[in-house]
């Protein structure tokens, strides 16, 4: 089976976001990471095709970005990928990266397409379902288990209320969150000598349309203090939470 | 011309979300001169579903049968009751079951989709939504410029509006192929409150030292009736499941209150629960940053200080 995994560039997590006048996220000393889901899917990757009895015969990785997101590609290379795609384009919306992806990897005959949940930079948590939609085939959402024995794919995933176990045929998206792999998988310095030498493809830009623009940024209005209260004297907290903050 | 609001049930009962979501489209109706048509998928006695009908929904269209959740079979129905119904504007909650139905739909439907909203659209011409980006560290306005929109919501961000109308109820017989994913066991979560249901959370950190510990966690939210959450080292030792870990990678949440034990407060874990109403922290290092973002604060240890909580709300609770 080949698999191929969907990757953000994001800016790392503990990035203090800026915009300039508002209307762009300002990219000034930002350090760029692959986006933290996707992450994890790269990392199940790698262990299903080390793992399930040579099921796996490659693992790709694919991403919407300018030259600059190649940094970020190359750690997935170096992390295991077998080799990259970067659709030359820039990721305006979800809509848009859905339809780059769906025509970069339409023909390509990837049987599994791992995409993270959400993006940590605009939190949408739809490119994965609207590539499946794009390609016409199956998606399972939420997977925070995904095994393969022979040509069945034993999936779990969390429904708002419990788990199921699910199985789909093959080609499908699964949508990954939390739980999918244990720790996302740091590179080696092997791994990122390898990297270097790995292929990593430029596929240019589809025509395709965003429904959506980001037209305006705002910052979070400052939290006033926090009120403290003695550690002898909860009864106080609780005072305050009925009678301030009304919330018991 | 309609908006068109997904509702969902568990085992035939509404969920709370369902009537935050139809009265979020009542509101949203109001804004571009319509009215409501709810959808419920499953198997819905007309008691309950009549129910949507006091939340503001004017039409309410059942479409039986196909209870396991399939990804395609759901949008395919959603797209089909949304031509009928002349959709504008399509309301789904941002849970599991919305982020799965929702991007299919947009695309059926040529849909922008307004994803994760707290609150009503700023504007509808141009249609334009308010949401947090970044995690919570920001938040943005957005264009949606399609005729037909999609709005996903946050749980627990829109008061349930009780207006006392009535609803008609429809049965529409939707043609849907057969699913091509199979449910083969499912295993529902009993006797706890779901963690982005609970109004109250409380939640703990390394702090906490160890898994044997988490006794004062669960008796604090049991005197609260609150859901137990932790931080992601937590989750990552394996001292509490996965589904626990709130964050940025993990649960996003909005309780009315956030009890933070233990936790430090990394920017990450507090991006997950920055939209909490009321947060409130214990940790014995008072510099630790959670301070910085908390409503209230108590530097002590969080083995001693929760169980007098405890103690303390169960007290104010019998007055």
């Amino acid at each position: 089976m080949k698999i191929v995994v969907c990757l953000g560039n994001v800016p790392d997590t503990t990035t203090k976001v800026k915009f300039s006048d508002g209307a762009a996220f300002d990219k000034t000393g930002v350090q760029w990471i692959i986006n933290p889901w996707d992450e994890l899917a790269l990392t199940r990757a790698m262990e299903l095709k080390e793992d399930a009895g040579n099921l796996v015969s490659s693992v790709s990785v694919v991403t919407v970005g300018g030259k600059d997101v190649e940094p970020t590609m190359r750690k997935a290379l170096a992390i295991g990928a077998d080799d990259a795609m970067r659709v030359d384009a820039e990721a305006t919306d979800a809509y848009a990266v859905a339809a780059q992806l769906a025509e970069a990897i339409k023909d390509k005959g990837f049987d599994i397409i791992l995409s993270g949940i959400e993006s940590s930079d605009y939190n949408g948590s739809m490119v994965g379902g609207m590539l499946a939609e794009m390609l016409d085939i199956p998606s399972v959402s939420a997977v925070s288990g995904l095994n393969l024995s022979g040509s069945d794919v034993d999936i779990t995933r969390d429904i708002d209320g419990g788990k199921e176990q699910v199985s789909v045929s093959t080609p499908f998206v699964a949508i990954v969150q939390k739980g999918i792999a244990k720790e996302a998988r740091i590179a080696a310095m092997r791994g990122i000598m390898m990297a270097r030498k790995k292929p990593l493809a430029v596929v240019p830009a589809a025509e395709v349309e965003s429904l959506t623009e980001f037209v305006e940024f705002e910052l979070p209005a400052p939290k006033p203090p926090c009120k403290m209260v003695d550690a002898d004297n909860v009864a106080e907290l609780v005072d305050l939470l009925q009678n301030e903050a009304k919330v018991l | 011309m309609s908006v068109l609001v997904y509702t969902e049930n568990w085992d035939g009962v509404f969920k709370k979300l369902s009537f935050e979501l139809v009265s979020y489209a009542t509101k949203v109706a109001e804004m571009i001169g319509t009215s409501v048509t709810a959808v419920s998928i499953g198997d819905v006695a007309d008691d309950e579903l009549n129910r949507l009908g006091t939340f503001g929904a004017l039409k309410v269209i059942k479409v039986e049968g196909n209870t396991n959740l399939d990804n395609q079979v759901y949008t395919s129905i959603l797209a089909e009751v949304a031509k009928a119904e002349d959709a504008k504007v399509v309301v789904i909650s941002h849970n599991n079951t919305g982020k799965a139905i929702a991007p299919r739909l947009s695309v059926k439907l040529n849909a922008a989709v307004g994803a994760g909203l707290i609150k009503l659209p700023v504007s509808t011409n141009p249609f334009t939504v308010s949401k947090k980006v970044f995690s919570g560290k920001a938040k943005a306005n957005v264009v949606l410029k399609t005729d037909v929109k999609i709005l996903t919501l946050s749980q627990n961000s829109f008061e349930v509006i009780e207006k006392g109308g009535a609803a008609t109820i429809e049965t529409f017989a939707a043609d849907v192929s057969d699913a091509k994913t199979v449910v083969k066991d499912v295993q529902k979560q009993t006797g706890k409150i779901l963690l982005n249901d609970a109004e109250m959370v409380v939640s703990g950190g390394r702090g906490l030292k160890s898994a044997d510990n988490w006794g004062v966690i669960e008796d604090l939210a049991e005197v609260l009736g609150a859901g137990t959450a932790c931080s992601r080292p937590v989750s990552d030792e394996g001292w509490r499941p996965h589904e626990e870990h709130t964050g940025q990678t993990g649960k996003i949440i909005a309780p009315n209150l956030y009890i933070a034990a233990g936790i430090s407060g990394a920017i990450q874990h507090m991006a997950g629960i920055s939209s909490s109403k009321c947060i409130v922290a214990i940790n014995n290092d008072a510099d630790a940053p959670v301070f910085e973002s908390s409503d209230y604060g108590i530097v002590g240890d969080a083995m001693k200080v929760l169980p007098a909580l405890a103690e303390a709300i169960k007290e104010a609770k019998n007055k």
